[in-house]
């Protein structure tokens, strides 16, 4: 392996460095030296940056600015993100969340990325050098994006409305069959007024279930009223098969577990 | 490709080397500067024998950029002994039979240290949690397990 590692202090020349071929941002680790670990020789040269608010967790009024490199075990430490920590804590194990980034989170491709489903549950904003645009339209074209990652934006979910589950075979730790996160906003008899669900695996990145969250709305968190978001929950994917499962089993028990979190 | 200087502590030694840029620090920990401790197993992240502790945080050194950790303080497996006198995690796994092949070993090792560290006197559900990021595939975990809790206990004892 041959990889050079070019450490810039700001963003503006990192952003300048990525522009070279071959060339791709260090967060944690945990995708990009991976990558050439396994010999992907597309990876030439690394750029990173030591901007000390890259790694700046601020919360007020409500609203979480995560630094890019804002780490998985630094989201669970902290006491007034408790609404992101079960997302935080479905990533790897101990040493994985001490390295792995809300940034790098962003470009986890599936079975990866169990973060990035909530931040798009939650309509997360990210924000790169010149601007800021909301999380699903980075997702979509975050295969051409050269831009470093400056921070992710998000308003802190009220703890009942937002519910997040991760499904794998190992426990605790373990790859993902998949993931959903849900933000549901309901009236005081439990009737949901607006609905916004993520899920993982159900394609190479985070999607949004468009059909479930429109069935939902109107409906009680009962088994009947569920019942026809649970019935299209499924259109739209392309899940992955990988050795934990296949695409035909995991679009089988998206419904299941979709059940499972709206009546947990 | 152009080598450049790398400057860190050791398990309590200063050690400066020549690496060649993107080394990982598994890389120059094992065939630069000597210490074998840290294992080589998946290179991908998965199987936690290659974790060491960077500024007081379990890390996978697989995964980590020599580059990265300049002036960071370092621990490994190698230097948990003091005079010849074994960590009471390493005496544990030792009289638990948490060793058998010993690939992991050095891994989970670390990975109970950075738990006890913060943690004297975890659950044993915390413990577990610790260790969820290193496979072993020879005892089964639980005689690990019981090897970090009775570590846990030994060392409270002696603080008592």
């Amino acid at each position: 392996m041959s990889l050079a590692l070019q450490t810039f202090s700001t963003v503006k020349d990192a952003n300048a460095a990525l522009q070279a071929s071959g060339t791709r941002y260090l967060g944690g680790g945990t995708l990009v030296v991976r990558a050439a670990n396994e010999g992907d020789v597309s990876v030439s040269s690394l750029v990173r940056v030591t901007e000390p608010s890259l790694s700046a967790v601020s919360v007020s009024g409500g609203k979480a600015r995560l630094g890019a490199s804002v780490t998985m075990a630094a989201i669970t430490r902290h006491p007034e993100l408790a609404a992101l920590a079960p997302a935080a804590r479905a990533v790897g194990g101990p040493a994985i969340r001490n390295m792995a980034t809300v940034g790098g989170n962003l470009f986890a491709p599936a079975p990866y990325g169990d973060f990035a489903v909530a931040l798009l549950a939650l309509n997360a904003t990210v924000a790169v050098e010149d601007g800021e645009m909301p999380v699903e339209t980075f997702l979509a074209g975050r295969d051409t994006s050269r831009a470093v990652v400056t921070a992710v934006s998000l308003s802190l979910p009220e703890a009942e409305s937002f519910r997040f589950l991760k499904v794998s075979r190992v426990k605790p730790k373990g790859v993902s069959v998949l993931s959903i996160a849900a933000l549901l906003q309901r009236t005081a008899d439990g009737t949901v007024t607006s609905a916004r669900i993520a899920h993982g695996c159900m394609a190479d990145r985070s999607m949004r279930a468009k059909a479930a969250e429109k069935a939902l709305l109107g409906c009680k968190l009962t088994p009947e009223e569920i019942a026809p978001a649970l019935a299209v929950a499924g259109e739209d994917i392309t899940p992955i098969t990988d050795p934990i499962a296949s695409a035909w089993y995991r679009a089988e028990v998206l419904p299941v577990h979709l059940g499972r979190l709206l009546l947990s | 490709m152009a080598k450049v200087p790398v400057q860190f502590t050791l398990n309590g030694s200063e050690k400066a080397e020549f690496i060649e840029s993107g080394t990982t620090l598994l890389h120059a920990l094992r065939d630069k500067i000597g210490d074998t401790s840290p294992k080589g197993g998946c290179h991908q992240g998965t199987c936690g024998a290659c974790s060491v502790i960077i500024d007081g945080e379990l890390r996978l050194s697989c995964l980590t950029l020599a580059e990265t950790c300049d002036g960071a303080d370092i621990r490994t497996t190698a230097g948990l002994a003091e005079g010849g006198v074994l960590h009471p995690l390493q005496r544990a796994f030792l009289d638990a039979f948490a060793t058998q092949c010993g690939f992991c070993t050095p891994g989970m090792i670390m990975a109970a240290k950075a738990l006890l560290d913060r943690t004297p006197n975890p659950s044993r559900e915390e413990v577990v949690e610790a260790l969820s990021g290193n496979i072993c595939r020879c005892t089964g975990y639980e005689p690990i397990i019981q090897a970090v809790l009775t570590a846990a206990r030994a060392d409270s004892q002696n603080a008592a």
